[in-house]
């Protein structure tokens, strides 16, 4: 077919890989600045490992120790673990079931965004944020609870929690593909705010039931909580080879599970 | 009468200018429901082309079909002569969807920042804010403008990459009179520029007003085609709209009188043939009053076809 429109030659069409990372970076940017202006998100997300840190960690138990662990460390894993769960989750899930039921997406869809950037974007900006808590929750402790620890081992707690957003974005990528606009919030605390306490991230696992010990074992949250108390001292006595197995698996899973709800959302507009 | 539709769309003086966007006897099912049926359309280079049907006849089905958000169950789909979903066709066309909620925490800016990224050679953002008209609001969030400058948004961010070909879905939803002859502008302005526009609407207005052809559709069919004199043409005649003592099987009788409705104490007829028809009305009744003849306009044809639609369906059957 004549198609004396092209105006645009082949080469000016293809997309240079610099002008591609770009794009992830701007999609990732204004993802980062949509979620921080969102009081919604920055209220729940932020605030409430960060008010828990405070009341628990260095108002009331700052002189107490769980183990040979002072109670301002022990509590930035767990609250850090936390905080690193609800911003990764929040993140991504509420942001896609909205973005997929209100019909956002398929105007990015139709635009020639890489589709990837979009679900990057997410990831990125739930690290961040977990980096921001997981870094404002260390700085409360060193400052007001006397909290030091050598430069690695905070690397590693760092690096350990940071990393620990991938499965709780994969389960919010999950979700995000199997709820409504409106069900999305209400869903995601139906399911994390029991799974936190499980998990011990509230209360000291040692002072859970024995009932919930055992459902903690299956808890992706109870394994990445005791790989970051393991770096401060306190973990319990597994390999952390095993935590790191069943936190892989289980966003393996969840990716899984994912790609099934992007594969049904394709083919209910593909009819 | 379908039938004489479709010989006049066809006789219609073909352009010679290359098609850019098409469907080709397509087919679309939403479960048991049939959104589009066996529709053939075209958008020729540097064509407005209006999508003219009322609430659920297919328009927005059609524009997702030719962007590639939906497959058809049958026919072919085509974009610059290739599969719309190509990225390639993805950097050429520009896409104003109906959404019911966009990111409210960005800036205006920022959203066209954003999107014009994805673009090989986008426009200046100075140039789409003025183009859209959003040079004072381009610091706003979205959450905080009015219905009207979200539609200009929208509107922006389907303009921003500088594409060959638009699609603009109900653009003028929820304007109000000013802002739609201003964005009525705008496309003008595009089309002078070489863009080729493809637009739905339930505004007659805006489909003659906008548009070098126009495609009537209902119930998932494309029921009439044409230019807006064409599409004008197929209802071609008069409305006399007068009181009368005359019953109305009376007139019915009279030779070029082709409808007869009753509305509160006047009659509507129309006609092909006004002059003789009227001369017939006051020669039979002296004492006829309130006598108003005007032409069928665009909203009349519109009527006509689409309200034909299930007739000839039947017929089909």
């Amino acid at each position: 077919m004549s198609t004396a429109t092209i105006l645009l030659t082949d080469a000016q069409l293809a997309r240079s890989p610099g002008h591609t990372a770009m794009i992830y970076l701007k999609e990732a940017k204004y993802e980062f600045l949509k979620n921080l202006r969102l009081r919604m998100y920055t209220a729940s997300v932020l605030s409430f490992p960060i008010m828990f840190y405070l009341l628990f960690g260095l108002v009331l138990n700052a002189k107490e120790a769980i183990g040979v662990t002072r109670v301002p460390t022990y509590l930035i894993a767990t609250y850090g673990t936390f905080g690193v769960m609800g911003a990764s989750l929040f993140g991504t899930a509420a942001g896609l079931s909205s973005d997929r039921g209100l019909g956002w997406l398929q105007v990015k869809r139709a635009s020639p965004m890489p589709p990837f950037a979009y679900f990057a974007a997410k990831v990125i900006t739930s690290m961040i944020f977990s980096m921001i808590i997981v870094l404002t929750l260390f700085a409360l402790g060193f400052t007001a609870g006397a909290v030091r620890m050598p430069i690695s081992e905070f690397a590693r707690l760092l690096g350990t929690l940071v990393a620990g957003s991938l499965p709780f974005s994969a389960m919010g990528l999950a979700l995000g593909y199997f709820t409504g606009p409106n069900s999305a919030p209400a869903t995601i605390n139906l399911i994390y705010l029991p799974m936190s306490f499980c998990s011990g991230l509230w209360v000291p696992f040692m002072f859970l039931p024995k009932i919930v010990k055992q459902i903690a074992l299956v808890l992706p949250p109870f394994h990445l909580s005791q790989l970051a108390l393991g770096i401060v001292g306190a973990g319990n006595h597994d390999a952390a080879s095993t935590h790191w197995e069943v936190l892989l698996a289980f966003t393996m899973i969840c990716l899984g599970v994912a790609r099934i709800g992007f594969q049904r959302d394709q083919e209910k507009m593909y009819g | 009468m379908i039938e004489t539709l479709k010989e006049i769309a066809a006789a219609a003086p073909s352009s010679s200018r290359p098609v850019v966007a098409s469907l080709t006897s397509v087919d679309k099912n939403y479960g048991d429901v049939r959104a589009l049926c066996a529709v053939d359309f075209q958008v020729r280079a540097g064509e407005v082309v209006a999508l003219l049907g009322p609430n659920g006849a297919g328009k927005t089905t059609a524009v997702k079909l030719l962007l590639g958000l939906l497959q058809p169950n049958r026919g072919k789909v085509r974009v610059f002569g290739g599969d719309p979903v190509n990225p390639e066709n993805r950097m050429r066309t520009g896409a104003m969807l109906q959404v019911a909620k966009v990111p409210e925490t960005l800036r205006v800016r920022e959203h066209i920042d954003l999107f014009s990224s994805y673009y090989p050679m986008p426009m200046p953002a100075q140039e789409v804010l003025a183009t859209a008209g959003l040079e004072n609001l381009s610091d706003r969030k979205f959450g905080d403008l009015s219905g009207g400058q979200k539609q200009r948004v929208l509107f922006a961010l389907a303009i921003c990459g500088d594409p060959d070909l638009l699609f603009l879905d109900e653009p003028s939803v929820g304007l109000d009179v000013e802002a739609r002859r201003m964005l009525w502008n705008e496309i003008r302005e595009l089309v002078l520029r070489g863009k080729t526009v493809l637009l739905t609407t339930h505004y007659l207005q805006e489909a003659d007003a906008l548009a070098n052809r126009i495609a009537v559709i209902n119930r998932g069919r494309i029921i009439a085609e044409g230019t807006p004199a064409e599409i004008k043409a197929q209802t071609a005649g008069k409305k006399i709209r007068c009181v009368t003592a005359l019953p109305n099987s009376v007139l019915r009788q009279i030779p070029g009188i082709t409808e007869v409705k009753q509305d509160r104490e006047a009659v509507e007829l129309h006609t092909g043939q006004a002059e003789l028809v009227v001369r017939e009305l006051l020669q039979r009744d002296s004492k006829l009053t309130g006598l108003e003849v005007t032409s069928a306009g665009l909203e009349e044809a519109f009527l006509a076809l689409t309200q034909d639609a299930p007739r000839v369906r039947e017929q089909e059957n």
